[in-house]
């Protein structure tokens, strides 16, 4: 059997193909615990998890907190506002403070890249990246991966093409590299300003208009677009942007027949998505948030989970 | 009392020669230069230096460091930064003016000297900011200035946003007769950069600074000392377009001089891949073309002097998420061996190597020292250009440890510095002076 050998999961680029897919086919044993009566094993019993998010997130939370719970681990929730960070603590210290009371593993949600590699050097429980700044959020590349795998039955020789700010985009990047690290073809469009430079060194076509890279796709990838950028000089508004980017149905149908839609959430409805295609049936978000707590159970497991085989029963 | 220096490789970058010589210093001046052996070794109070198989150079010149002092001494101050420097093998270094409050005024300059005077190792040469409190709105006065001891004016850290400001900032600085030192960066396109904009900064996602950012004030520069006739000169050259727009700007006979520093000729852009925050440096450590053109640039004489920019900081701003660290490296300790690095691969002379560190920084300055000779002040360091080692946080004099080259092997270090005839620097035994 292969063994997952990482103290921490900072970011897709550190796992092998192998990794991957012990992963995934962790989670999708895992995945029948989340619809049962009882939805609670005792694997992780007696372990302790700090959910540390120095940033908002709704989905990414509640998953990780719902993910420990399922398997019975112990829970404590940091934010930003609620931790001693406004009263001018550093992130080292904080991080040494939290160490002192011994957890298992600590998941961290930062706006600074690099955050969790910086936390993993410091101190001895393992580190889930929960997404840093613009770098990576690896879980959510896997449960997308999980997410595909579980639509289209493989990954490798797919099509995938990511539209948005790609630049800014932690979870373009984690995806990118899990995509392309698993055998698809990754395209990125969108426009220039949200492309970063030699984008292709990173083993993607660069295709900016939709039109043209949405073309014999099984996958499109939306990005949130975020408002805030606009003061950042890198697009005019969500109306300009909506028209020439946003996903439609005459977009959709330019792609596979069989083609899936996903969006790694919160959607803004009417910019880089219009309504009747979030809600309609080539739509799998909602599947990702539910894909994306088994996942995070799996990873869970195989970090902290040691030796002991997850109960099924 | 007397000092021989005697069996050593005299190189002087002045003259250009390399001499089998040795030195007479007498009442702090070099009061003989005879070849090998020739000098009376008798006399009541003479203390002879061995450097056999040793090179004696001028004490080199730093034409760009941060001492830190007023303001931030938990990071560096006047005496730990000189002393870190006489350790390096100089004997004179100019310091930027970004302390708290900045260097614009007369006392601040004063204040500088006074300390330097009372730390007595290395030479201080204040250079005043541009503009009053680094605003980028009002000169500063600079005939007060350079009255009070200040030899340059730079804005270190920003450029004069405004071009008019900047071009009378020069006219007003070359009557003056202070050297003008530009920091070339256009905020509007590194704001919120942490590292090149490049390859490695789409891979390992963090924010970049295109190399245009640096260009483009490059080029104003250039244009403003053509407009003006003064000589600019140009700080910290990072990019391959710099290296080219300062080679075409002194083949059309600008005034025009520029200086470079070891992490951009030793480092390139794949040295942040693990975050770690003591690559993290303005200008940013650039891509492995652009480390190839500094070097290109240092070999044809395009880029005419090498500096440290040495930038302390301590832990509390480098022990920290990599978009909030500061930016900045020391360098005075580690200078030396990494140009040497460069005779040895053979990108430059030996003799073209110090005029880099000494002679040349000291023209554009306007300051004494660069030279070995007969009646000037016995300004000198002893190295040893072959002795390896590597080091480790402990071994640095400056308060700050952040130096990109600990745990690296190094080759080439200094072994004594005699400012004024005075030996404030021995590597066995440590430093003598104070």
């Amino acid at each position: 059997m292969v063994e997952f050998n990482h103290k921490d999961l900072l970011g897709m680029g550190q796992l092998s193909v192998e990794d991957i897919e012990l992963i995934l086919d962790t989670a999708e044993s895992l995945k029948a615990i989340s619809t049962r009566d009882i939805k609670k094993v005792p694997t992780l019993r007696g372990k302790s998890i700090v959910h540390f998010f120095y940033e908002p997130s709704t989905r990414t939370r509640t998953s990780f907190e719902i993910a420990a719970k399922r398997l019975s681990a112990d829970t404590v929730s940091l934010s930003a506002s609620t931790s001693s960070m406004v009263k001018g603590e550093t992130l080292i210290d904080t991080a040494r403070n939290l160490q002192a009371m011994n957890p298992d593993l600590i998941v961290l949600r930062h706006s600074s890249t690099g955050a969790p590699h910086l936390l993993a050097r410091e101190i001895s429980a393992s580190i889930i990246n929960a997404g840093d700044g613009i770098n990576e959020h690896p879980t959510q590349a896997l449960l997308d991966l999980f997410t595909i795998r579980e639509r289209k039955g493989r990954i490798r020789g797919l099509k995938v093409v990511i539209i948005g700010d790609i630049a800014h985009s932690r979870v373009a990047r984690s995806n990118i590299i899990g995509l392309t690290k698993m055998g698809a073809e990754v395209t990125v469009a969108g426009p220039p300003t949200m492309i970063p430079v030699e984008m292709e060194t990173l083993g993607v076509q660069v295709v900016p208009n939709p039109r043209d890279a949405v073309m014999g796709k099984d996958v499109i990838m939306l990005l949130r677009i975020q408002l805030e950028r606009q003061s950042a000089k890198i697009f005019p508004g969500t109306r300009e942007y909506a028209k020439f980017f946003g996903l439609d149905r005459q977009l959709v149908s330019r792609a596979k027949k069989n083609v899936i839609v996903m969006h790694p959430g919160p959607i803004n409805r009417g910019v880089e998505i219009i309504p009747d295609v979030a809600d309609g049936p080539y739509s799998v978000i909602l599947d990702q948030v539910s894909n994306g707590v088994a996942v995070r159970m799996a990873l869970l497991y195989l970090l902290i989970g040691g030796k002991q085989s997850v109960d099924l029963d | 009392m007397s000092i021989l220096i005697k069996g050593g490789e005299l190189i002087n970058p002045e003259s250009g020669t390399i001499e089998q010589s040795d030195i007479l210093v007498e009442r702090g001046k070099i009061s003989k230069i005879l070849p090998r052996g020739t000098i009376e070794e008798q006399g009541p109070r003479l203390t002879t230096i061995n450097a056999t198989e040793k090179l004696v150079v001028p004490g080199l010149i730093d034409m760009h460091v941060h001492l830190r002092e007023p303001g931030e001494e938990y990071k560096e101050s006047i005496a730990t930064g000189t002393m870190a420097a006489v350790a390096g093998g100089y004997t004179s270094v100019a310091c930027m003016p970004n302390t708290k409050p900045p260097n614009d005024c007369r006392s601040v300059t004063e204040f500088i000297l006074r300390r330097a005077r009372g730390a007595g190792l290395a030479r201080v040469y204040p250079i005043a900011s541009i503009t009053m409190g680094q605003k980028g709105l009002v000169l500063s006065e600079f005939g007060d200035l350079r009255e009070a001891g200040a030899v340059a004016v730079s804005e270190d850290g920003y450029s004069v946003v405004d071009s008019e400001l900047m071009r009378r900032a020069m006219e007003y600085a070359r009557y003056h007769g202070l050297a003008v030192i530009c920091h070339c960066e256009d905020r509007s396109l590194s704001e919120g950069g942490v590292m090149h904009e490049g390859v490695v900064s789409t891979r390992i996602g963090l924010p970049g600074i295109p190399a245009a950012s640096e260009e483009i004030m490059v080029f104003r520069e250039i244009c403003l000392a053509r407009l003006t006739g003064t000589p600019v000169h140009i700080a910290h050259v990072s990019t391959k377009g710099s290296v080219s727009l300062i080679r075409k700007a002194k083949e059309e006979g600008i005034l025009v001089t520029a200086e470079t520093a070891p992490h951009y000729f030793a480092l390139d852009h794949h040295a942040l891949m693990g975050y770690d925050t003591r690559f993290k440096v303005n200008p940013p450590l650039r891509t492995p073309a652009d480390v190839q053109a500094v070097r290109q640039g240092l070999a044809d004489g395009v880029i005419d002097v090498i500096a440290t920019d040495h930038a302390p900081h301590s832990a509390i701003e480098k022990d920290v998420e990599f978009d909030r660290a500061a930016f900045g490296m020391i360098g005075l300790e580690t200078a030396l061996p990494m140009t040497l690095s460069l005779v040895r691969e053979g990108v430059l002379g030996m003799v073209e190597a110090f005029r880099k560190m000494t002679c040349n920084p000291a023209g554009i300055l306007g300051i004494q020292g660069g030279g070995i000779k007969e009646g000037a002040p016995a300004d000198l360091a002893v190295i040893d250009a072959d002795i390896e080692y590597v080091l480790s946080e402990e071994d640095f004099h400056s308060r700050s440890k952040n130096s990109p080259f600990i745990g690296m092997p190094l080759k080439g270090r200094n072994d004594l510095t005699m400012i004024g005839g005075r030996i404030v620097w021995q590597e066995s035994g440590k430093h003598t002076g104070c």
